[in-house]
């Protein structure tokens, strides 16, 4: 089995196939674990396509499959993985981070209280918001 | 040191939502939020995703954001002040000039604070955008690449793998050696037992070398206390 991180959550697969930095997943269980989903444009998400590199076609895509770590690193996230490539970390390029500070709008998250009650930052809109963090350790 | 803020202005539609920085979840956030009775909307951020939205580097760190979701201070020191420094590192205990300092400090901060909470955009403490942006630090590659090393070096060690989880966190802390939030959530994580203050010698060492920078620089507000309030080592 593999696990996928994102920041959106976990997700456990049955049937990727890890090689090195390549991470090769059905085109369904590319969607599942990222959001991202394999159309004749590229890989899209919503609006947004990236189109698979034509000189490097076999590193992107074959047939049904989708080596979602490569497309992961084009699109400037970094990918980091264990040892064994049982557990993969996609993560978020610091551009779309700072895309994201620097238009003002407060990114958005949902985390739960002690009860496991979810709650997002933008449940609020409307009051002003003392966003604070602190830590126990 | 929010509830009493809290209770003065909560008509004054004013929120406050304090995120705990905490891989270990409830287990060692729980004693804290129920002893301190908040009444606040409290937060348990096991995966650090609020300090890697915000690009947050220790705690505690605080953003305003107003009532159309528009940041009107980013990410910056909410009322910390390096005075605690001058620990007593042996019993723990602060001078009186330390403990005088880091209560000015916290002091002008939630008077800022309040202030905005009850007046809104016309607080004088309140940012208009071009001087937001002048504030925020971006992140850099660096940054992006240790938040997904310590999110993986956190997985893994939670998950049954801790002497991978625990190199992934050491090398999380190398690529970004200024977020003490990764360095001391892997301390806690590494740690069995009882939790408490991570302050070992190694971490004692890593402040020290510091020398002169701080370990919270100080938020721009009037009357904030700039002094540093601590000797810096030799």
């Amino acid at each position: 089995m593999t696990i996928v991180l994102t920041e959106a959550g976990s997700t456990e697969l049955v049937d990727a196939k890890a090689s090195g930095e390549d991470l090769w997943l059905t085109a369904a269980a590319a969607a599942r674990a990222s959001g991202w989903s394999l159309k004749p444009e590229g890989l899209c998400q919503g609006a947004v396509c990236i189109p698979v590199p034509r000189t490097e076609a076999q590193n992107f895509v074959r047939d049904d499959a989708v080596n979602l770590a490569a497309f992961w690193r084009l699109m400037g996230h970094p990918v980091v993985h264990d040892a064994a490539g049982a557990t993969w970390m996609l993560g978020t390029g610091a551009a779309s981070r700072a895309r994201a500070l620097q238009s003002l709008e407060a990114p958005d998250f949902r985390l739960p209280d002690l009860a496991g009650a979810m709650h997002a930052l933008s449940d609020y809109r409307g009051q002003r918001v003392l966003l604070t963090t602190w830590s126990s350790w | 040191m929010w509830q009493a803020l809290y209770d003065e202005v909560k008509e004054q539609n004013f929120i406050i939502v304090a995120v705990a920085e905490e891989a270990r979840g409830n287990e060692t956030a729980r004693e804290w939020i129920e002893a301190a009775q908040l009444s606040y909307v409290a937060l348990i951020d096991r995966e650090h995703h609020v300090a890697d939205l915000y690009n947050m580097v220790n705690v505690p760190q605080a953003v305003w954001i107003d009532e159309s979701g528009q940041i009107v201070r980013p990410a910056e020191t909410a009322g910390a002040h390096d005075a605690w420094r001058a620990m007593n590192r042996v019993e723990r205990s602060m001078p009186e000039s330390a403990t005088a300092l880091t209560g000015n400090a916290q002091q002008t901060y939630v008077a800022a604070v309040r202030d905005w909470a009850i007046h809104g955009a016309a607080s004088r403490h309140a940012y208009t955008p071009a001087q937001a942006r002048a504030h925020l630090t971006l992140p850099q590659d660096n940054v992006a690449l240790a938040n997904a090393h310590f999110r993986l070096g956190s997985y893994l060690h939670q998950h049954g793998n801790a002497v991978e989880g625990d190199a992934f966190l050491a090398s999380a802390a190398a690529l970004r050696p200024e977020s003490w939030n990764i360095y001391r959530q892997a301390m806690n994580l590494r740690a069995i037992g009882p939790q408490g203050f991570a302050a070992d010698e190694a971490f004692f060492a890593r402040v020290d070398a510091l020398g002169g920078a701080r370990y919270y620089p100080p938020p721009d507000i009037a009357g904030f206390p700039g002094e540093l309030g601590f000797e810096p080592p030799g």
